[in-house]
């Protein structure tokens, strides 16, 4: 019982994380590409604006998995242990990109100098789009499963992770948030931003549908979803990729908000799917099922559940609310005169 | 290559490079506060000035202090899993909790107060620093009630070949914390307000803007030489409990080899190579003893007496940590903390005999004293890190116990070779951009704005000559 709910705690950090990094990452992904201008300084000045989108909010929105992280290590420390130390190399990868990033997000504009901004504006576009292919790559090997042996222990290597499955989850993510950040970005700027990355978000919405049905239809060879399902998602899938179309036809229609929630709720059903999928497993072995890592054999005991369970039915709503709270104080639309510097 | 040796030497970097950058963010964060809330209560424009220079600086340092915390949060899962999977159950507990209540508020407020200039009521914007200050603070009581697991593990029983925790109110209640985060919150106000007054010296000399750094060096003059005294004691009580909790790490500290009653504090020792002998030391009858129980009599156990006892607890092994580490970062840590009282004590007598018009020359000791605090601060880790020796946890899990099975020595070689380049790399930048800003002082208030008193009669004006808003 415990189990299961911490299991489920964990996805929705992990969900909480996609919907609002998600957009993040996008916007830093877009960087270079809504910034095009004859004038250098206007490009300078697109950029900060693009940034000023999510400046007040990214890092909050990162700390969703910097908890997902520690809740693991509280909650499934065979998980924790198993994942981090077998996805090695992946994850130290993905650590460079998140510190490149975070610093090049607060570097960048303190310093006039052309090449000292390029440089982090690289930072932030290498960091936004590498960081979500790592993760979409992470999370498809978790289900599709990776070799783990009868000691829990992961015995593949780096390039066991790169298997084409993988990277097509990888992609997928990648482009799923390129085309939510396009559809932020319209939402929260003003003046000639708004058509741009609208126009974007329209043209990426064929790609992000196709690659969705691919992902989908993959996961059902890939992995043995049909056969072993935790949960039978049912149409959640089918309502999760329904849901991004929807959201294609709204960006067409110029209907930005639905636009943005749609996509949201598509991510949330994505994820949902997938941890329904997994459930009760928390990662898959390749080797055998008796090696499986379950919500039973990867967890702490119950006094540790139930001591995290109390702290987290405390401290999450308080998070939310003022999480939610600093989106409020800061709806206004930005334009290219707003004041960006800070 | 060995991991072992390089899984604790990316620790070791890892760490002590993380630690550069929180110590100033700790006690930089609740200064920055007092001096907005200083403008929010009397609306004087020089204190808004102190918040947007100093918070500026700030902002810069913290932004380094979070990146590379990210990397503190995981690499227990990819270097030490095994450690991860033997303590998660207890140590996992308060890194969540770290993560739920103060990285959140932290981070989210921070991204308010930055950009909620003029988005918020002044009283909001204020309550965002606050809390900013709060969530750092917080963070380090949850990291420290993790380590001090390590030092001290309490609140839990050995089952099903790990450890599990039993007791959430001994494991928060531990009483190592009790000493350890009033030093790290001590160390952080001596490691701001030597910031501050070194940054303050430079401006001071050079007359860039004598009304806000006159106020930040007075500011850092005060709540500094209390934080220094405050620590002084403060590590004097933590000494003693190591003396308790830790004998090895006391004895180690003073590279005391044979028990003595009452023992004497070592000025200057040099030991044999394979550590098991002295060979030379000038030192003082009796005073160990009273660092260690406040009794100028008591035993202390020298590292041959406890190395048989561990021997016959725990087996065969070697149980005496590195002593060139441990002696020496102990004597610069507590040399350092009687440099810097000294340098407070300095700028105490300054302040309250108001010389800054005509500052001494001398103030410029302060601008060279600014690394002090962090050379201490980095000093106390590799002590009680490395004091801890051979242990994980101790008496529980060694160091070659907790080490991943699954990495190999290569990759750990990569991932440290990559975060000690990308780092340097970072600090280059951080450095200068810090110094870029601390150079630029905000321009002087003409007499008579907001809230400004008028230049009383006498008083020499000629920063004021040339003032832009």
């Amino acid at each position: 019982m415990l189990n299961t709910l911490w299991f489920i705690l964990i996805a929705v950090l992990y969900i909480g994380f996609f919907v609002l990094e998600g957009f993040d990452f996008g916007v830093g992904t877009l960087l270079p590409f809504l910034s095009r201008d004859k004038d250098p300084q206007k490009v300078d000045r697109k950029r900060r604006l693009l940034i000023n989108t999510i400046g007040p909010h990214w890092d909050g929105n990162e700390v969703w998995l910097l908890t997902a992280g520690g809740a693991t290590f509280a909650a499934f420390p065979e998980w924790y242990a198993t994942m981090f130390s077998g996805f090695y190399l992946a994850l130290f990868l993905l650590l460079l990109m998140l510190i490149v990033r975070g610093v090049a997000f607060e570097f960048r504009s303190k310093d006039y100098n052309p090449r000292w901004r390029a440089l982090w504006d690289w930072c932030i576009f290498l960091g936004s789009a590498i960081s979500p292919v790592l993760i979409g790559v992470a999370f498809a090997n978790i289900l599709r499963g990776v070799p783990i042996n009868a000691q829990g222990q992961y015995v593949g290597g780096f390039f066991n992770l790169l298997n084409p499955y993988a990277l097509l989850a990888g992609v997928t993510t990648l482009m799923v948030f390129v085309f939510y950040g396009a559809i932020f970005i319209s939402l929260k700027t003003a003046g000639e931003m708004v058509e741009k990355a609208r126009a974007t978000a329209q043209k990426l919405w064929v790609v992000v549908v196709m690659l969705l049905f691919a992902l989908g239809i993959y996961t059902l060879i890939e992995t043995d979803a049909i056969s072993r399902l935790g949960i039978n998602p049912g149409i959640v899938p089918l309502a999760s990729i329904a849901v991004i179309v929807a959201a294609g036809y709204f960006v067409r229609k110029n209907r930005l908000g639905w636009a943005f929630s749609l996509t949201a709720l598509g991510i949330v059903l994505a994820l949902a799917t997938m941890f329904m999928i997994l459930y009760p497993n928390v990662m898959v072995s390749s080797i055998s099922p008796a090696n499986n890592l379950t919500i039973e054999n990867a967890a702490s005991t119950p006094y540790t559940l139930t001591v995290m369970t109390i702290v987290a039915l405390i401290f999450t709503p308080i998070v939310l609310f003022y999480q939610i709270w600093s989106y409020r104080v800061f709806r206004k639309r930005l334009t290219l005169d707003s004041h960006l510097e800070y | 290559m060995d991991a072992l040796v390089l899984a604790r030497l990316q620790f070791a970097i890892t760490t002590i490079y993380h630690f550069f950058f929180v110590p100033l963010t700790l006690g930089l964060s609740i200064l920055v506060a007092l001096m907005q809330t200083l403008h929010y209560t009397t609306g004087r424009e020089v204190y808004k000035q102190m918040t947007k220079f100093w918070g500026k600086l700030f902002v810069i340092n913290f932004a380094m202090g979070v990146v590379t915390g990210i990397v503190q949060e995981f690499q227990f899962g990819m270097n030490w899993s095994e450690f991860s999977r033997f303590v998660g159950d207890v140590f996992g507990v308060p890194l969540a909790i770290e993560a739920l209540l103060a990285f959140f508020l932290e981070s989210t407020f921070l991204g308010i107060w930055i950009f909620g200039w003029d988005k918020l009521s002044k009283k909001m914007h204020l309550a965002a620093i606050w809390l900013v200050a709060i969530g750092a603070n917080i963070s380090a009581l949850w990291i420290l009630i993790a380590n001090s697991f390590m030092q001290e593990p309490v609140g839990y029983v050995i089952r099903n070949g790990r450890a599990e925790m039993d007791n959430f109110l001994a494991l928060i209640l531990n009483p190592n914390i009790f000493v350890q985060f009033p030093h790290v919150i001590l160390s952080g106000f001596v490691t701001a307000t030597f910031f501050i007054m070194g940054i303050s010296a430079y401006h001071l000399l050079r007359k860039s803007n004598t009304e806000v750094f006159k106020r930040s060096f007075q500011m850092g003059a005060i709540i500094g030489i209390i934080a220094v005294v405050m620590l002084i004691f403060n590590g004097h009580s933590q000494a003693q409990h190591v003396a308790e909790s830790q004998p090895m790490k006391l004895a180690s500290s003073e590279a005391l080899w044979e028990t003595e009653d009452p023992a004497s504090f070592s000025l200057f020792t040099i030991g044999s190579l394979d550590q098991t002998q002295e060979i030379f030391s000038i030192r003082i009858p009796a005073v160990l003893s009273f660092m260690a129980f406040n009794n100028w009599t008591g035993e202390v156990k020298g590292l041959n007496q406890l190395q048989a006892e561990f021997q016959s607890q725990f087996g065969p092994g070697d149980y005496v940590p590195n002593l060139v580490i441990t002696y020496w970062s102990f004597r610069g840590m507590v040399g350092l903390g009687f440099v810097m009282l000294g340098l407070a004590v300095y700028a105490l007598f300054i302040s309250l005999a108001e010389m800054f018009e005509k500052p001494p020359r001398a103030i410029k000791l302060f601008l060279w004293a600014i690394p002090l605090p962090y050379l201490a601060n980095s000093f106390g880790w590799l002590l009680t890190e490395v004091g801890r020796y051979p242990w994980l946890v101790y008496g529980l899990m060694k160091l070659e116990q907790g080490l991943s099975t699954v990495v190999a020595g290569w990759q750990v070689l990569i991932t440290l070779l990559g975060f000690t380049l990308i780092y340097g790399a970072l600090m280059v930048a951080d450095i200068y951009l810090l110094t870029k800003y601390a150079r630029q002082a905000p321009p002087p208030l003409e007499p008579g704005v907001e809230g400004q008193p008028e230049p009383t009669a006498g008083e020499s004006l000629p920063s004021l000559v040339g003032a832009q808003n």
